[in-house]
């Protein structure tokens, strides 16, 4: 963004006014997370950068509350952990195909009350999670699914659908349905034609979808608080407690990990848009 | 139209099979979608209408009470009721007293009127020793209340089934003895004050969201590609990084020995022994709503920024336009669509937020969904929390309306 010669100061001014907010606007919205990570390697109690790790003192810093986190007998991260895949494994499944399933049937031309559909099936990512959670709680309750890790599938593949719904319908507004009719009439049968055919090319659609919905899943602590019992607690609903109490360092380590994580998510679901765009001929 | 028919190969008209094949494709498309349809019918549509029947139902207290509003039915409120009001109550309560399930009432009857608590306990405890005739005489010799007709007012206008009551609460007012609508004592006014604090939070945090996410979006959209998907990763990485993460790296910052303070003090603006507090108030849920929201703005305002060919500014500034003018006639009004969603999508998610409030709002920066959440696990009065619930269900489902018709559902983009 290199400024011509010939521009007049006040234009400079306001220019490099404009460069210093956005960089400002970018370190508000990154530098939060980069506190956390120094703070996990603290070697102290307190959430605090101390004078040693200031001083960049190697004893400042240890790896304890990682060890904590792992070993810890007080802490259930294990087990918590142990639940949040297992919910979020299936909620993903659950939610990817039925929301793929009924993303064909949306790009569809011949789909009655398009607009009313999307609309209600887009609604759970809109409608607040305490009213969610509230209203699946109710009903869980009811059908005697409060504190199983049944119900809280259920209610996490409703969350976690409307993100595949519009991956997918995203996808396939480029589709081309010649590729199908080819395959029918070379005598392919639909669901044959869908696995070889659509599914292949809405494949990065689907993916980052599942990607979505995965971490609906993983990071949803709302309904979770209302549904789970002890048995069903998972990673936000650990990290929930830990925060009221007392910000611990253990608690730094896992957000860690968590940001760790979501870097890999970030890069692969980046990797894949950019496939999809290659794969619809798309070229920016 | 020629009276000849045209014939498709296996001899039926053409109008018809292609009406065949019509059908057929629009039945294939709606069993597509039938499946999550059903789902979300069964699991998310039915609870929610579930709920809005929760916030209104009042037959719990009809059905224990059953003799007793049956005889009430058909008394004025004027005198005292006859003796089978009377009569129906002292059976009504025996059969609760055997059962020991008249605790129940007590809590509903007193919400009605103050004092129904120690009158009902006092009542069914004495019970055993009437004698059969003239429950009147002996209700009243238990307790002088008993003569009071206001009382037995609000116990005839606990009587039907449905009551709207908990929706008047959740906007401060209640009936008053004489089935009028009344604003509640001043001191007990606290659910205006959490609506007004929800809509101010939910505006300003748009507003702000909006002033930081218009330039950066900018830059995004104008920088050549390798530099803006590097910068584009300060926005995405928080849009994917756990909410919790982001609340706990706030709580981290804002605290009274956190960084922040640490630079204030440092600063000279604050002295150490008197650190301001970030947390706990509603400096810290406007702070960690607007930077965890930006990208929620960022994103929409990015993409259609992005379709914005650069030549239309630099014809605007080769006709004699300033960069200002050029700015504000040409770039602006058309990243209006991208400021419309980006602005009810973030109102819309920073109004039901409940997570980020609970844990650095404190007391005075806890919005209603935080009030929700303490009636549905706290007070336990589940018909109130579904009338808040439903309240704030209305306000975004309009909004929800409104960015439908404004932006259409099937333009959000995601990432």
């Amino acid at each position: 963004m290199a400024l011509p010669n010939h521009t007049p100061l006040n234009y400079r001014i306001w220019h490099y006014t404009y460069l210093t907010f956005c960089g400002l606007v970018f370190f508000f919205l990154i530098a939060p997370l980069f506190v956390i990570l120094p703070l996990s390697f603290n070697a102290e109690q307190y959430i605090h950068f101390s004078a040693k790790m200031l001083a960049l003192d190697p004893e400042g810093f240890s790896l304890r509350w990682y060890e904590d986190m792992i070993y810890g007998t007080k802490n259930p991260w294990g087990l918590a952990t142990k639940n949040s895949l297992i919910i979020a494994f299936f909620a993903t499944i659950g939610s990817t195909i039925l929301g793929t399933v009924a993303a064909l049937g949306l790009s569809s031309r011949h789909m009655p009350y398009k607009a009313a559909f999307m609309a209600l099936l887009i609604s759970p990512m809109i409608v607040p999670l305490i009213i969610s959670g509230t209203a699946i709680f109710f009903f869980m309750a009811k059908v005697g699914l409060a504190a199983t890790h049944t119900g809280i599938i259920l209610s996490h593949i409703i969350l976690g659908t409307p993100f595949v719904v519009i991956t997918v319908t995203a996808t396939l507004t480029g589709f081309d349905h010649s590729v199908t009719r080819a395959a029918a009439s070379l005598g392919s049968n639909p669901v044959n034609t869908f696995m070889k055919i659509t599914l292949p090319l809405i494949m990065p659609g689907v993916i980052s979808g599942a990607l979505f919905a995965f971490v609906t899943s993983f990071d949803e602590v709302v309904v979770v608080l209302f549904l789970a019992g002890l048995e069903n607690t998972t990673i936000p609903i650990q990290m929930w407690v830990g925060l009221r109490e007392q910000l611990s360092p253990t608690i730094m380590a896992v957000a860690t990990c968590l940001i760790v994580m979501s870097t890999l998510i970030l890069v692969s679901a980046e990797l894949l848009r950019r496939r999809s765009e290659r794969l619809r001929g798309i070229n920016r | 139209m020629s009276k000849e028919q045209i014939l498709s190969s296996d001899g039926i008209p053409l109008e018809q099979s292609l009406k065949k094949a019509e059908r057929k494709n629009k039945l294939k498309a709606v069993l597509l979608v039938a499946p999550l349809f059903l789902f979300l019918l069964i699991i998310y549509v039915f609870p929610i209408g579930d709920m809005l029947f929760r916030s209104v139902d009042d037959r719990m207290i009809t059905k224990m009470l059953p003799k007793t509003f049956k005889a009430i039915e058909n008394w004025d409120g004027q005198n005292l009721p006859d003796e089978t009001v009377y009569k129906g109550l002292y059976e009504d309560l025996k059969f609760l007293k055997e059962n020991k399930t008249y605790g129940k009432i007590i809590a509903r009857l007193n919400y009605e009127k103050s004092g129904f608590s120690s009158l009902i306990k006092k009542t069914v405890r004495k019970l055993d020793k009437f004698e059969e005739g003239n429950y009147k005489e002996q209700f009243i010799k238990v307790h002088k209340r008993w003569s009071q007709p206001e009382y037995l007012v609000a116990l005839k206008n606990a009587a039907p089934n449905w009551s709207y009551a908990k929706y008047l609460k959740g906007i401060d007012m209640r009936f008053d003895q004489d089935r009028n609508i009344v604003l509640v004592e001043e001191d007990r006014r606290i659910y205006k004050i959490l609506w007004m604090r929800t809509l101010n939070v939910a505006f300003w945090v748009t507003l702000f969201c909006f002033i930081l996410a218009y330039p950066i979006s900018h830059l995004l959209a104008t920088l050549p590609m390798k530099y803006s998907n590097l910068l584009m990763i300060c926005v995405l990485l928080p849009f994917w990084t756990s909410l919790l993460v982001r609340t706990s790296s706030w709580m981290v910052l804002l605290q009274q020995q956190g960084p922040i303070n640490d630079l204030i003090v440092w600063l000279g603006i604050a002295a150490d022994d008197n650190r301001p507090e970030l947390m706990y108030n509603v400096v810290g849920t406007f702070v960690a709503m607007t930077q965890i929201l930006l990208p929620f703005m960022v994103l929409p305002l990015y993409s259609v920024m992005k379709t914005i060919s650069p030549s239309l500014m630099r014809a605007g500034k080769s006709l004699g336009g300033t960069p200002l003018i050029s700015f504000l006639k040409i770039y602006f009004p058309l990243t209006i669509p991208g400021i419309g969603a980006g602005c009810l999508l973030v109102f819309i998610l920073a109004i039901g937020y409940y997570i980020t409030p609970a844990l650095v709002g404190g007391a005075s920066g806890s919005l209603i969904s935080n009030s929700i959440a303490y009636h549905m696990k706290s007070s336990l009065d589940w018909a109130f929390a579904s009338a808040l619930g439903t309240m704030l269900l209305v306000g975004v489902l309009a909004i929800y309306w409104v960015y439908n018709k404004l932006v259409g559902i099937d333009n959000i983009k995601l990432g």
